[in-house]
């Protein structure tokens, strides 16, 4: 895998990681030993036929593979891009045990992409069976669950909030690691699927509960996109963003090509983001993009980092200065932030998650100088809607209760994705709806 | 795409669409706002619904700056890209007695919805319109219609009694038993209007106008400080309890932008986008 610069100085929103050529994704591909048990499939939450696609590869049938990995998974230039393969598919591949594992993810992304670039096709669709199905949201979850419900020949409406569709894939996850036009292009084979998808739409205020439930059955993915905040002195102060705010200005409203989009953001001399996960190594990365000297802090041991290995990585190529064993207590400034107040973090025992504890460290303050301040210490459920659905069983966390269907505690209702499983992944996203999307039409067909 | 029905001026730089929005229309209560994104690449906004009828809603607004300044310049047939709401919890109508419903300037929109639905369950409503002077008035005959009684202040004197929207207020709770207050209009305003009915222990709403990205919950832009807790006001408000309000913190953060603001309406001046003429007003 060739990334596209590895200097520090990276203005552009272009795609990092540039992908494999057709010569290199064969030779890949001859590498798979073609296990008689293969355990990379048990690895791949919608279960890929991997060994079957990644054979069509090394036999040169780029259009046999594209069409093997989409009777599974309809957005795989998404996904070979996005997913965490290292501890998915990859990770379970025997090959990695000796050497490197096969490289299913870039084999993904090479012929999804060789496939945009030579027509699309679409996978068979079932008879129409009369029945609709209404989904909320448009993030992974939501477009998996209404191909998948499409393609057993229901009628499907998705409504979503934001003018664009894509949840998380559009307003969240920066172009440089998922071009948005890819993102498009895949949400347009959901359409062609005869899926259609009202925007502007927020359930619970656009269309009532009744409305909702008038529907035969009814599928939510509404994601996990309500931002915490630390609740520190010095939150409010102009130039504090959560992860949130600071992504959906730059990468739904495009707020990198002020003033010729509207939308403003504050650019920030001296950047500090909070969080340790890929959401914070994306704020990161976008501050870096727009002239920021940007430093990362995170309060357990850098081996602790929750993102992706890669993401690291990238992230400091790029020059972001990452700070470990430290937290913020305190925003300083008058109006504005001029500064982030952090305290050392010292690790004690372990805790529930088998990593030690961090506990701060007496008079061990330091401030950074600052004049924006970005927080990426996690997102819950969107409480709007299941709010107002009461018979919706939640958890802890406003996470909706589901069982392995993804049936919610009101009849017809399923919800699948982040809102019942918290903020995780954009593949664990696709599978949840998969199953729930076979068991709304196991219920829709028993009827 | 969503169609302007019709377009007028109300006052000076204030501006009135009529624009169909189905969805919206047909569940808008008082109270409640919507986000518009008037084109491809603008900004999303958001703007009070002043009233409904059928499948359009109304807005009115002030010409401030790019995006408003552009809207003032659409014509009965043009379009905007989009439109989402009603967002925010609508006004906590019910039978409260004697309501008084206030609007400081263009915060006058939002009076005449939440006057008809407090008539409706059975108020005693009066109203009263603050304005700089009479030429910035609006919706007077509205208001009137709706009300019970209503009184006219300009600072100026040019029409109704010279004087603040407060005074008028604070006559009324000195000479009879007040349940109920609203009042929408700036910050300042609304602080300042608030603060009359606080030693009288009257129940008081205001609506907050912070600055707003998606309206729905998952920024965080929004938020506001009431009763020393952060409250996302596109989905836990917009209208909170007055008394509770930190205005100065939300005046503090309504101003982050002001710099990028002045940066906007240039480049929109000298990129000659045809709404120059609404701004040499
Ligand atoms: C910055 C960032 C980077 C990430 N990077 C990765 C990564 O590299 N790899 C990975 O696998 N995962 C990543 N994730 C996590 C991943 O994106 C999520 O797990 C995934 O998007 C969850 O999908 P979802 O469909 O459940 O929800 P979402 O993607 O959040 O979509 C929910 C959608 O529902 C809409 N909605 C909500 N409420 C309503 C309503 N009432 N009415 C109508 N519409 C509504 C929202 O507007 C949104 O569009 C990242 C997350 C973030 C925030
Ligand atoms: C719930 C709510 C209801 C509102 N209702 C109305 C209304 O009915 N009529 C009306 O005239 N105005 C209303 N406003 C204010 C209106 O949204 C702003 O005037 C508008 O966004 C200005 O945009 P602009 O590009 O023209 O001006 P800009 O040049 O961007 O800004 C001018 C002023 O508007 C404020 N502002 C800028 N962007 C936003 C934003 N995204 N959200 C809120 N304020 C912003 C700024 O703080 C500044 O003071 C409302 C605001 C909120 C939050
Ligand atoms: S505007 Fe984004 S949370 Fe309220």
């Amino acid at each position: 895998m060739t990334a596209s610069r590895a200097v520090r100085e990276v203005r552009d929103f272009n795609e990092v990681n540039r992908g494999i050529s057709a010569e290199n994704a064969v030779f890949e591909a001859l590498r798979c030993l073609d296990c008689v048990r293969p355990t990379c499939v048990t690895g791949c939450p919608v279960g890929i036929d991997i060994p079957a696609f990644v054979q069509q590869v090394a036999a040169g049938d780029f259009a046999g593979a594209v069409a093997t990995i989409k009777r599974d998974n309809m957005l795989p230039a998404i996904c070979g891009r996005v997913c965490p393969q290292e501890s998915q598919c990859e990770g379970a591949c025997i090959l990695g045990k000796n050497e490197k594992p096969v490289s299913i993810g870039a084999l993904e992304r090479f012929v999804a992409d060789w496939e945009r670039e030579h027509g699309m096709t679409l996978p068979g669709t079932a008879a129409p069976s009369g029945r609709r199905v209404a989904v909320v949201g448009s993030g992974p979850a939501g477009l998996t669950a209404a191909a998948e419900l499409a393609r057993f020949g229901h009628a499907v409406t998705v409504f979503e909030s934001l003018h664009e569709a894509g949840g998380v894939l559009t307003y969240g996850i920066p172009n440089f690691r998922l071009p948005k036009e890819i993102v498009r292009a895949e949400i347009d084979q959901v359409k062609r699927l005869g899926v259609e998808i009202r925007l502007n739409h927020l359930v619970g205020r656009s269309v009532s509960p009744d409305e909702l439930l008038s529907y035969d059955a009814v599928f939510l993915g509404t994601g996990a996109g309500l931002p915490y905040f630390m609740g520190i002195e010095g939150e409010n102060l102009n130039g504090v963003y959560s992860a949130n705010e600071f992504l959906t200005r730059v990468n739904l409203m495009h707020a990198d090509c002020f003033p010729a989009f509207d939308t403003p953001v504050k650019r920030g001399c001296n950047v500090v983001v909070v969080g340790g996960g890929n959401v914070a190594m994306d704020a990161a990365r976008v501050a870096r993009r727009l002239g920021g000297e940007v430093t990362l802090v995170y309060r357990r041991r850098e081996e602790d980092l929750p993102a992706r290995a890669v993401e690291i990585e990238n992230a400091r190529a790029e020059g972001v200065h990452i700070v470990c064993c430290a937290n913020p207590v305190r925003v300083v400034g008058e109006k504005n932030v001029q500064a982030v107040e952090c305290v050392r973090m010292s690790m004690c025992e372990l805790d529930e998650s088998g990593r030690p504890k961090p506990s701060s460290i007496e008079e061990s303050n330091f401030l950074i100088e600052a004049d924006v301040f970005i927080e990426a210490i996690g997102q819950g459920p969107n409480p709007l809607l299941v709010s107002m659905l009461p018979q919706l069983d939640r958890a802890q966390r406003g996470n909706v209760v589901v069982d392995a269907d993804g049936q919610t505690t009101l009849a017809r209702v399923y919800a699948g994705g982040d809102v019942a499983t918290g903020a995780a992944t954009v593949i664990w996203a696709m599978g949840s709806a998969k199953k729930a999307a076979a068991a709304i039409d196991r219920i829709l067909r028993k009827e | 795409m969503y169609l302007v029905e019709e377009a007028a001026q109300l006052a000076d730089r204030v501006f009135q669409l009529w624009i169909r929005a189905p969805q919206v229309a047909r569940h808008a209560r008082a109270g409640q706002f919507l986000i518009v994104r008037a084109h491809e690449n603008g900004e999303r906004i958001p703007l009070t619904i002043s009233a409904s009828r059928g499948d359009a809603v109304r807005v009115i607004f002030m010409a401030v700056g790019k995006t408003t300044g552009y809207l003032s310049t659409l014509k009965k047939g043009d379009v905007l890209s989009d439109i989402v709401g009603p967002l925010g919890k609508p006004s906590e109508i019910k039978k409260y007695g004697t309501v008084v419903v206030i609007g400081g300037g263009v915060g006058i929109a939002s009076t005449p919805i939440i006057a008809r639905e407090a008539k409706e369950a059975g108020n005693h409503v009066i109203g009263i319109c603050g304005s700089r002077n009479k030429d910035l008035l609006i919706l007077e005959d509205e208001m009137a219609a709706i009300c019970d009684e209503l009184f006219i202040t300009t600072d100026d004197g040019s029409k109704g009694i010279h004087g603040f929207a407060a005074s008028v207020l604070e006559q009324l709770l000195k000479e009879r038993k007040i349940d109920c207050v609203w009042i929408v209009g700036p910050a300042i305003m609304m602080k300042v209007t608030s603060n009359v009915t606080r030693p009288y222990g009257v129940r008081t709403f205001v609506s907050l106008n912070p600055i707003m990205v998606d309206g729905t919950g998952m920024c965080g832009s929004c938020r506001v400080t009431v009763g020393g807790e952060t409250k996302f006001a596109c989905v836990d408000g917009p209208e909170f309890d007055a008394h509770q309000v930190d205005f100065d913190s939300l005046m503090q953060r309504q101003r982050m932008y002001v710099d990028e603001e002045k940066a906007s309406v240039e480049h929109h001046h000298h990129g000659g986008c045809g709404c120059c003429g609404s701004e040499q007003r």
